[in-house]
C-alpha cells in the first residue's frame, strides 16, 4: 500500500513551529501511536489545534511533556493540569475557543471559506477584540477559519486507497481536520482491501489522506493500552 | 441550607418540563441526572461530541472508550441513534435543531443571562460547548441549587462571574422553585421547596412575579 508508513518514518514531514491539527475528544478518536512518535521527533515549538491536550497521560499530553508545544488552540484544557501550570508560568500560550466555533473554523478552513459569523460567545470575554455584526436583528461574532500544516487524525479503518470510516463518537474532529491541512496523516486500527468499504459508509474520501499508519493501541478495560 | 437530595429534586423537575419527542442536550452535573427521571417519555438525547440517540450508561464489561458523552463518560446508544462529526453536531445546536439544552449554572441574572463556565478564583481554560448551547438551543433551561454555600442567592441583579453569552435562558430550575424569565421579569412557575413566595423574594432580593399559567 502506497500510503502506508511506520510512524517513525514520518519525522522529515515535521518542521519547527508548524501548526498541527490533532483529532480527538479526550482519548476517543485520538491518534495515540502518531503522537507517541511526534513526542520523540527532534522538531518542536508547535502550535497545536485540538479540543484538549490529551487526557489520562496519553496523546498530546506526551507531546506537551516533551516540551514541544508553544501554543494550544482548543476549547477545554481544564483537565490538563500540567498545561494549566505551564500557562500560569508563561510557558504555554492558550487560545480558548468555544467548541462549536473551533469545529466550524476547521470546517471552513477545509472548505475554502475565510471566516464566518456565529452567535456563540457574543457578549462574553471570549469575544474581546473580535468584530460583532448584526444580521437580521441578531448579533454575531466574526471568526476566522483555521487551517494547519499537518493534520494528525484517527479513524477505525482505511482501505488501501486511504478511504476512511470511523467508529462511534471517535469521529469527532477527525473528518473536518482531514480537509484542513496541507498534509494529512491518519492512524487506523485496521487496513482493508479496496472495495471492502461500501462507498455509502466512507466518511473521508481517500483524496484527503496522504499517509496511513497502523495503531499500536487496543481497547482494554475502558481505556487504550499499547499492544504491539 | 443545602438539602441532601436537592440535585435529584431539580433533575426530576426538569424531566417534567421535557416533552415527548424533544431533542435534548444534557450538560454536566445536575443536568446529567435528568435522564434518570424521563420515565416512558420518548426523548432524543444529543451529545455534542457527535451522537444523537444516547442511551443509559453501559455495564462495566461493555464499556467502549470510543463511545462517550460530552463529559467523557461511557454511554450506550438507542436503536435509532446516529453519529456525526463535531462541525455537524454544532450546526445541529446553533441551527436550532436541538429543542432543549439543560445546563448547569453558577449565576443567573434577573433577565436570564447566565455565567456557567468560569470557576471563581481559577484560570479560565475550559469552555467546551457551553456557549454554543446557550446561543443555539431553541430553549435553554439552567439547573442549580438556589443558594451558594454561604447562603447568597445565585439569582442575582447582575452577574459577578463571566457571562456565557448575551442570549438569555428561558428557565431556572432550583430545589425551591422553577423560575421563568419573560418580558424582563422573573415569574415563579412552581414553588415546591419549604420557602414561601415572600421568603423567596426576600432571600433573593429581587422582585418576583406569581405566574398561574405559562
Amino acid at each position: 500500500m502506497e500510503k502506508l508508513r511506520k510512524a517513525e518514518e514520518l519525522a522529515p514531514l515535521f518542521k519547527d513551529s508548524m501548526r498541527l491539527l490533532v483529532g480527538g475528544f479526550g482519548i476517543s478518536g485520538t491518534p495515540l501511536t502518531l503522537l507517541d512518535a511526534v513526542a520523540q521527533f527532534d522538531t518542536g515549538n508547535y502550535e497545536v489545534v485540538s479540543n484538549n491536550l490529551g487526557d489520562d497521560g496519553k496523546g498530546l499530553h506526551k507531546v506537551f511533556e516533551a516540551g514541544k508545544i508553544d501554543k494550544a488552540i482548543g476549547s477545554f484544557f481544564t483537565i490538563n493540569k500540567e498545561a494549566i501550570m505551564a500557562w500560569s508560568m508563561g510557558q504555554l500560550k492558550i487560545d480558548l475557543i468555544p467548541q462549536g466555533t473551533l469545529a466550524e473554523a476547521i470546517r471552513c478552513g477545509g472548505a475554502g471559506i475565510g471566516g464566518f459569523y456565529t452567535p456563540t460567545a457574543v457578549g462574553t470575554r471570549l469575544a474581546e477584540g473580535k468584530e460583532v455584526r448584526e444580521i437580521d436583528g441578531v448579533r454575531y461574532l466574526f471568526e476566522k477559519a483555521i487551517k494547519g500544516d499537518i493534520a494528525l487524525i484517527k479513524a477505525a479503518k482505511a482501505d488501501k486507497a486511504g478511504n476512511l470510516v470511523y467508529h462511534t463518537t471517535a469521529r469527532n474532529f477527525n473528518p473536518i481536520m482531514a480537509t484542513a491541512a496541507e498534509v494529512v496523516i491518519v492512524e487506523v486500527d485496521e487496513i482493508v482491501e479496496i472495495g471492502e468499504l461500501s462507498p455509502e459508509e466512507i466518511v473521508t474520501p481517500h483524496i484527503f489522506v496522504d499517509y496511513v499508519i497502523e495503531s499500536k493501541y487496543i481497547k482494554q478495560g475502558g481505556t487504550y493500552v499499547e499492544a504491539k | 441550607m443545602l438539602k441532601p437530595n436537592s440535585r435529584e429534586i431539580i433533575a426530576k423537575r426538569i424531566a417534567g418540563e421535557l416533552k415527548d419527542g424533544d431533542v435534548v442536550n444534557l450538560g454536566v452535573g445536575i443536568p446529567t441526572l435528568v435522564s434518570k427521571y424521563l420515565e416512558d417519555k420518548k426523548i432524543y438525547l444529543q451529545t455534542e461530541n457527535g451522537l444523537i440517540g444516547m442511551g443509559p450508561p453501559p455495564n462495566d464489561h461493555e464499556q467502549d472508550i470510543d463511545l462517550i458523552d460530552a463529559s467523557k463518560a461511557p454511554v450506550t446508544i438507542t436503536p435509532e441513534a446516529s453519529f456525526f462529526d463535531s462541525a455537524f453536531s454544532f450546526a445541529m445546536i446553533r441551527g436550532k435543531h436541538v429543542d432543549v439544552a439543560v445546563l448547569g449554572t453558577l449565576e443567573v441574572d434577573r433577565y436570564g443571562e447566565i455565567a456557567n463556565w468560569s470557576v471563581p478564583n481559577q484560570p479560565i481554560l475550559g469552555v467546551g460547548g457551553a456557549m454554543d448551547l446557550v446561543a443555539g438551543a431553541k430553549k435553554v433551561i439552567v439547573a442549580s441549587t438556589l443558594f451558594t454555600k454561604d447562603g447568597s442567592s445565585k439569582l442575582v441583579e447582575s452577574l459577578t462571574l463571566d457571562s456565557s453569552g448575551e442570549r438569555r435562558v428561558h428557565q431556572f430550575v432550583t430545589e425551591y422553585a422553577n423560575f421563568i424569565f419573560q418580558d424582563g421579569e422573573i415569574f415563579i412557575k412552581d414553588i415546591y421547596g419549604d420557602l414561601t413566595f415572600e421568603e423567596l423574594e426576600s432571600r433573593i432580593g429581587l422582585p418576583l412575579r406569581r405566574k398561574i399559567t405559562i
